[in-house]
């Protein structure tokens, strides 16, 4: 990786990293257990790095398994971070 | 990477952005989780059609069977143990991020391309991800069997545990270097790997189970992170900004939960409060505590004389199942005519935010659910507070003992009450190791027994009132 390539990158995370302080400070404690949950399932995002990972070469190879694995993780993640934030979500219900 | 990829990982992380700002309302929350959703959906589209079409159906395979387990845990799950579950996708989530990078660094340097990295950022990265993410797996296991009590919830300590620690992470830093020189050869990058395994074991085991809610929002935090680290290694923007937001994420809560424990971080992490302040409670405070008892016909026409109730819930009310309960209390009070609210305090329960999904699971309305800073003035023209299973968040020493362990720590103004009535199994102390003074106050009256049991009974004597 070039330094033309990894000083967007780090732009991008310090800017993330600011604007995850600000987004996460408003809401409010009645939601931070749905929240945390909600940002398991955002974590998941690493489904995409499984993806390209599960891309590669045949099924001899170590990468192939490790992509296969991280998929099967992240996936858990997406699938039931994002279903279990609705779960709960669903029962805050004003009077 | 084409265009229209980097197209929809920006759309994606918008999507995220919007949806985690839509969880700053209850009322557009659902809807916020909704719309990040899809933007994860959008950015799996976006990765899956630049896949060959033979590992096709691997894929599908692995989203499939990831998605079985995700969907079971999700709706098998109690609402008690969210905790538990949290702890388990963080780790999950730190378990993906080692792998992916492992997956990476062998193919770079053992089969396929074999050319090795010709930069520093990369293999920099790839030990970051691995680094970070076997600590978030194993410190998450360890988190899980602590809270569902596998193994002690109690801190777990020895002697040169810390220097042990620091050792191991030095260590892993030299070995990085030879990552770093030497990447053809992948014992260092294993040998690192197996560190980071066992360091989340040794650092979690020290920290007691009542800082669990510090330890499940940091280890969020962690699982972040390693997103974030595994964005560099493959150059992934919306690998980087999604794990920026989880990491800022946890570690906002953290912050929140040490404050309201006022503890710094680093205490919580060096772990063993439980046993240290326990020696300290018993020399200053002695357990020379008269309590007054109340049975469940007497507390009943208590409540029926009362105007307004201000009920505390704490830990103990999970661990007895007794919410279901409480909300029958809730509505007979109401139906009597008595303003009820709850007071949260900000680490009752073991996550953030505990209490307040148990008491909406049995359909309490959240605007009767108030946060300490909120209501803590309104204890002094409150008749009656009600304590369920919730002991060092009411203890007045906090406020009035300097020698306490908890001195210091913001805690619920309940004593300024007319009554306060606390439904408690024993006299045991809180997890502090600290007698409770309240306990012994003129206004304070004892209500022992199973929570659920006597609230329960209770609630059948109001019905007669």
């Amino acid at each position: 990786m070039t330094i033309e390539v990894f000083i967007p990158l780090l732009t991008v995370l310090a800017l993330g990293t600011f604007l995850g302080f600000e987004l996460i400070s408003k809401v409010p404690p009645t939601l931070h257990t749905p929240l945390m949950s909600a940002s398991n399932a955002i974590s998941g995002i690493t489904i995409v790095g499984a993806i390209i990972a599960c891309n590669e070469l045949g099924y001899s190879t170590m990468s192939k398994w490790l992509g296969i694995l991280a998929l099967i993780l992240a996936t858990v993640n997406v699938v039931g971070g994002y279903s279990v934030s609705d779960r709960m979500l669903k029962m805050f219900k004003k009077k | 990477m084409k265009l229209y990829i980097e197209i929809a990982y920006l759309i994606s992380s918008i999507l995220f952005i919007v949806g985690i700002k839509m969880l700053n309302k209850t009322q557009t929350a659902r809807k916020g989780n909704f719309v990040s959703a899809i933007g994860m959906f959008i950015a799996i589209l976006a990765t899956v059609v630049q896949v060959r079409a033979i590992t096709l159906i691997d894929i599908f395979a692995g989203i499939l069977i990831g998605s079985i387990i995700g969907l079971y845990f999700a709706y098998k799950v109690k609402m008690t143990q969210i905790p538990e579950m949290v702890a388990v996708f963080n780790g999950f989530g730190g378990l993906a991020s080692l792998a992916i990078a492992l997956s990476d660094y062998w193919l770079n340097t053992q089969e396929g391309l074999m050319a090795g990295y010709s930069d520093l950022i990369v293999p920099i990265s790839v030990i970051l991800s691995i680094f970070i993410g076997g600590i978030t797996f194993t410190g998450s296991m360890i988190a899980y069997l602590k809270l569902n009590g596998k193994i002690s919830g109690r801190a777990i300590v020895f002697s040169g545990q810390h220097p042990l620690n620091l050792a191991l992470i030095i260590l892993s830093i030299v070995l990085s270097v030879f990552v770093v020189i030497n990447t053809s050869d992948p014992i260092y990058i294993l040998l690192i790997s197996l560190l980071s395994l066992v360091l989340g074991v040794l650092l979690v085991i020290p920290i007691g189970g009542a800082d669990m809610p510090v330890v499940i929002s940091l280890l969020n935090s962690y699982s972040g992170m390693a997103a974030c680290a595994t964005g560099f290694v493959l150059s992934n923007n919306v690998l980087i900004i999604s794990g920026a937001l989880v990491g800022a994420s946890g570690i906002v809560l953290t912050q929140i939960m040490c404050k309201a424990m006022n503890r710094s971080l680093m205490n919580v992490l060096l772990g063993g409060f439980g046993q240290t302040a326990g020696s300290a409670g018993s020399v200053d405070g002695g357990s020379d505590i008269v309590v007054k008892e109340v049975g469940v016909e007497e507390a009943a026409q208590i409540f029926d004389s009362v105007s307004s109730l201000i009920i505390v819930p704490g830990y103990g009310m999970a661990v007895a199942q007794a919410q279901h309960a409480i909300r029958e209390m809730y509505e007979i009070c109401e139906k009597k005519n008595i303003n009820v609210r709850f007071a949260i305090h900000p680490v009752a329960g073991r996550m953030p935010g505990h209490m307040n999904v148990l008491l909406a699971e049995a359909n309490i309305p959240y605007d009767k659910l108030i946060e300490m800073e909120l209501i803590n003035d309104d204890f002094s023209n409150t008749d009656l507070v009600f304590i369920v299973g919730a002991n060092d968040v009411v203890n007045p020493a906090a406020k009035t003992n300097p020698n306490s362990p908890i001195f210091g720590m913001p805690v619920l103004n309940v004593e300024k009450a007319q009554t306060v009535i606390v439904s408690k199994r024993g006299m045991a102390p809180g997890y502090a190791g600290i007698e409770n003074e309240l306990f012994g106050a003129d206004n304070c009256l004892m209500l022992f027994g199973d929570a659920k049991q006597s609230i329960t009974k209770l609630v059948n004597e109001l019905k007669e009132l």
